[in-house]
């Protein structure tokens, strides 16, 4: 009477056997997108290893969300490379991904409403006792797993029966990334898991992230906040209109360039003798473009 | 004299660390009546009995032995498809189809024992083809497509519907199958569909057997399987379920085609214990079987509804059904009746969930 667990892609096994220091689980080489005429995403170079926090910062269609669909398998790159382990990979299904050990805790789509805790932690992966006609749920084990899993990320629950339903935002959040964590991971995608929470939510989870990130995870942590970003980052790139607007590392960039490169970097610069002229435009706050110093990411020619 | 202080802290600490002993704290228990209530399949159990007790009031031959095996009987044959129906329906999707693809059946299993002069029981087993193939069809569309299942199986619906009739008509001349009774296999195959036996000087129907075999087999594969989990998971939220690796397309289709699977033994119950099939029969049934899955708790939208619900809901048919008849009322009743009680029990079960589950 072996546990099995589900597909048996997963198991704690993986954690283990992550590869040295220093070289890249997940690595784009001027990867793309186009879907039909719309060039949704051009010439992105973003590499993930392992203890470390890749912040991806973008405003709202600057293709943050075509770039984890295309890590996340559910949707293909058209250009560039896409390695995994440094192998050139294409995945078809998120199950492919899941394979690889790269989970994605979406915004919104991580959970069944209406499911208890304990099930929703185990979906698509649940764990089985007995021979296969009586191949049945174990049940117990679940639970205990879930409930001891949920206890290590800090998250203690009443009752996991309740439906995932009725957590907040913050702990459904907690949940799915300790069902991430617990699954093997080695790469966690973090679909702008603040974004809907309150301030003290948003600590929560990004004290998670830190707590994954120890655990020996790459973490690439999507967000619109540079102030969420800096807090556990330890690279940044900014996406802007399909294209890296910057990739730096932490020690090259600081909060403020951060946020100036979000608000509209070098092109809010350019505005600001124009928006001087204008009355009530307060531009002594805004930096001159020499002051941005961080290495700015070249596009290619010919980009959008 | 010194004074020992004895400071209470202010606040009770939190419970010591241990596992299953710490608790959040901020959530109450509900008293277990309130949480038996706000079970949908706690709610049809008590409209069911509200029922039985009127009609065992108001019509005095229900409380006869044999009548109660009469109305179980029609239950059996609404309640075993009313299971793959809310299966379904769990699962998000509902088939408009599933009345007259029992007919299909019945007609697919007559016609090809008859016409090519064969064992019944190869009828049977194409029958059983067909009415797989008809669920992997209207599943395989849905997936395909991505069009609501209200579309696609209202097109099965109408499509079957006609080639029902167009057919039958076409091979038989007639709109009626003909009677296979003496036919090799018929013996055996209705002793397994349409048999009955006896029970301290009742006869009781086997199909009441097979309703409650596979409504105990629906809760335990819903609970207790992985793929009970995915049924919930898919009717529950299609896009997180594809997300963390369920196989929604693989779950639906085979929906389908379980309610296939429930149509093909229902119309064998029909062809063995009738003779012949009547290639008109079987529309409206396909509502019956929806209502009787809603009334039994199951959410119209997915994934909330359990398999013992439409037990009782099928119940609660079989008995308006047969009461009014040993009541002496017009038979006619029966429709309105019906509408009344779904009206009656989907307003009562979401009246006790919200007052259960008021926070």
């Amino acid at each position: 009477m072996t546990p099995t667990n589900g597909t048996g892609t997963h198991g704690a096994v993986l954690q283990d056997t992550e590869p040295e220091d220093g070289s890249a689980v997940v690595e784009l080489r001027n990867a793309g997108k186009a879907y039909g005429n719309i060039r949704a995403l051009h010439g992105v170079n973003l590499t993930v290893r392992p203890g470390q926090v890749t912040c991806v910062l973008g405003d709202n269609g600057a293709g943050k969300s075509t770039l984890i669909k295309i890590i996340s398998g559910l949707h293909q790159h058209t250009e560039g490379e896409f390695l995994v382990d440094n192998t050139p990979v294409r995945f078809t299904t998120p199950r492919d991904a899941l394979d690889k050990g790269i989970a994605t805790v979406y915004q919104d789509l991580a959970t069944v409403p209406l499911m208890p805790v304990w099930r929703n932690f185990f979906l698509g992966s649940e764990m089985t006792r007995g021979p296969w006609p009586l191949r049945r749920l174990d049940i117990e084990k679940m639970k205990k797993t879930a409930d001891h899993e949920l206890r290590e990320m800090g998250i203690v629950l009443d009752d996991l029966e309740q439906p995932i339903g009725t957590l907040s935002g913050g702990q459904r959040q907690c949940v799915a990334i300790a069902r991430a964590v617990y699954f093997g991971a080695r790469v966690l995608i973090l679909d702008e898991p603040t974004a809907a929470l309150g301030v003290k939510q948003s600590g929560v989870v990004l004290k998670y992230i830190a707590a994954a990130r120890d655990r020996g995870l790459g973490v690439i942590f999507i967000t619109h906040n540079p102030h969420h970003a800096y807090m556990v980052g330890d690279h940044f790139s900014v996406l802007r209109l399909g294209t890296m607007e910057l990739s730096a590392s932490r020690e090259q960039v600081s909060l403020e360039e951060l946020t100036n490169h979000m608000a509209g970097g070098t092109e809010l610069a350019a505005l600001k003798h124009e928006l001087a002229q204008v009355r009530g435009v307060d531009v002594e706050e805004l930096p001159e473009e020499e002051d941005l110093t961080a290495p700015v990411a070249t596009a290619p020619e010919g980009s959008a | 004299m010194s004074v020992t202080q004895h400071a209470e802290p202010a606040v009770t600490a939190p419970p010591a660390y241990g596992p299953g002993k710490e608790t959040d704290g901020r959530t109450r228990r509900r008293p277990l009546a309130l949480q038996l209530l706000a079970r949908p399949e706690v709610g049809v159990f008590l409209g069911a009995v509200a029922v039985f007790v009127f009609f065992l009031v108001a019509a005095p031959p229900v409380r006869d032995g044999s009548s109660m095996a009469n109305i179980l009987y029609q239950s059996s044959t609404i309640g075993i498809m009313a299971l793959p129906v809310a299966l379904l329906m769990i699962g998000g999707e509902f088939d408009l189809s599933a009345g007259v693809a029992v007919i299909t059946s019945a007609l697919t299993a007559s016609m090809v024992a008859f016409q090519l002069s064969m064992n019944v029981w190869v009828g049977v087993l194409v029958a059983l083809i067909v009415s797989l193939a008809v669920g992997l069809f209207n599943g395989w569309m849905l997936v395909r497509t991505g069009l609501p299942s209200f579309l696609i199986t209202l097109g099965s619906f109408l499509i079957l519907q006609g080639v029902n009739l167009a057919v039958t008509k076409l091979i038989t001349g007639n709109v009626a199958t003909d009677d296979i009774s003496d036919m090799d296999g018929f013996n055996q195959a209705k002793k397994i569909f349409a048999s009955s036996f006896d029970v301290g000087g009742v006869q009781v129907k086997i199909t009441i057997v097979w309703w409650l075999v596979f409504a105990a087999l629906a809760t335990w594969v819903l609970l207790r399987t992985k793929y009970g989990n995915w049924i919930f998971a898919v009717g529950g939220n299609k896009e997180s379920a594809r997300a963390v690796g369920v196989p929604v397309n693989f779950t639906k289709i085979s929906l389908f085609m379980l309610v296939g699977f429930g149509a093909w033994f229902v119309g064998m119950h029909q062809l063995f214990s009738f003779n012949t099939v009547q290639s008109g029969e079987g529309v409206g049934q396909e509502l019956i079987y929806i209502a009787a899955a809603v009334i039994g708790g199951c959410l119209l939208t997915g994934g909330s509804g359990s398999a013992i619900g439409p037990v009782f809901g099928a119940f609660m048919f079989g008995m308006v059904q047969q009461g009014i008849v040993y009541a002496g009322w017009n038979p006619d009743w029966f429709k309105a009746f019906l509408g009344v009680m779904l009206l009656g029990a989907t307003l009562i079960n979401l009246w006790v969930s919200r007052a259960a589950t008021r926070r």
